[in-house]
């Protein structure tokens, strides 16, 4: 079951957001019952009144629990609307969790929070050269991907469906082809998820892991979820390594008779 | 008696006035933020946390603190 990427093996398929849950235990728990070995994480401008001693505690705090989970930090470029915002938040990244992984989300849609494919080809082209790992969020559309992967990307995390949004995976063709036409690159279904079997579709496609985030972080029991996720997960993998039969338009029959039981 | 010079900058977007000449890492301690728990950019660029002290600070620069949080 496990796999390698950007030169790391890692024996879990799940990546993990640390956001809106209930408490910095919840989250620890769920971490915990993921098995996630990567987990997201991100950055944001200080305001003046939180710019204060007691505001860097409770950040502190949050911080030392998801150290303490032992994953790996992926940090992300969340908010940018411009290659230039996200290439400097990835240096912040970069100096405050002490990785060159960087997610690289850049929104081009205000109301999809669609990816910005331009924006994305261009703040990759710098990192790449910066010596990041680049994980960018991106579509599911075949050709900016390449563009992506011409410009240093070792990695892709296409979109299920709207960062938040729940609706599982709104393209499978889509997924399929990337599937198809870059079998030898780590692809990752990032956003959208709503449910285990949402995640389990992903891995039976081919998809090399699943991160999300709300799914679990919402849902009424974070921590029973976060497991629930693990298995989905597991079995989507499971099933694809196995090998799905093939569809057929018409019933056939599966059990051996000769015929009809009675002539 | 010496005259100190001040000029006006801003932090986090609000506005401080610092004598002349005061690097980048000395605002960061005023704000009483320890080095290591914030990354920071001046006028949109990045700054790295081992150039803050040679980073001296211009009349209307902008200066901007950045934390780490959860994220998905």
């Amino acid at each position: 079951m496990g796999f390698r990427i950007a030169d790391v093996e890692l024996s879990s398929r799940f990546f993990l957001g640390t956001s809106s849950y209930p408490s910095p235990h919840v989250l620890q728990q769920a971490i915990a019952a993921s098995g996630a070995q990567v987990v997201t994480v991100g950055l944001k401008r200080q305001l003046v009144a939180a710019t204060t001693p007691n505001g860097q505690a409770t950040q502190n705090d949050f911080y030392r629990l998801i150290r303490e989970s032992g994953a790996r930090l992926l940090p992300n470029t969340a908010g940018c609307r411009t290659a230039r915002e996200a290439v400097t938040l990835a240096y912040m990244a970069r100096e405050l969790f002490d990785t060159h992984w960087i997610k690289l989300e850049v929104v081009g849609d205000e109301h999809t929070l669609q990816p910005d494919p331009f924006e994305l080809v261009q703040a990759t082209t710098e990192l790449v050269r910066a010596g990041f790992e680049v994980f960018p969020y991106c579509t599911d559309d075949l050709v900016s991907c390449q563009r992506l992967l011409d410009v240093g990307c070792r990695i892709l995390m296409p979109w299920g469906a709207p960062i938040g949004s729940g609706q599982g995976l709104i393209n499978p063709y889509a997924l399929r082809t990337l599937r198809a036409r870059l079998p030898d690159v780590p692809l990752i279904v990032d956003a959208g998820i709503g449910c285990p079997s949402d995640a389990a579709l992903a891995m039976e496609l081919g998809f090399d892991a699943v991160l999300l985030n709300s799914a679990v972080a919402l849902a009424h029991q974070p921590v029973q979820m976060a497991a629930a996720f693990k298995l989905g997960i597991e079995s989507g993998r499971l099933a694809y390594e196995a090998g799905i039969m093939a569809t057929q338009d018409m019933a056939v029959a599966t059990t051996p008779v000769t015929g009809r039981p009675f002539l | 008696m010496s005259h100190i010079e001040h000029i006006l900058i801003t932090v986090n977007g609000e506005s401080q006035s610092i004598p002349r000449g005061t690097s980048l890492a000395a605002v960061i301690t005023h704000a009483q933020l320890a080095a290591e728990t914030v990354a920071t950019a001046v006028n949109g660029a990045f700054v790295a946390r081992n150039d803050r002290v040679a980073r001296e600070l211009q009349m209307g620069d902008a200066v901007f603190t950045f934390q780490a949080i959860t994220g998905g």
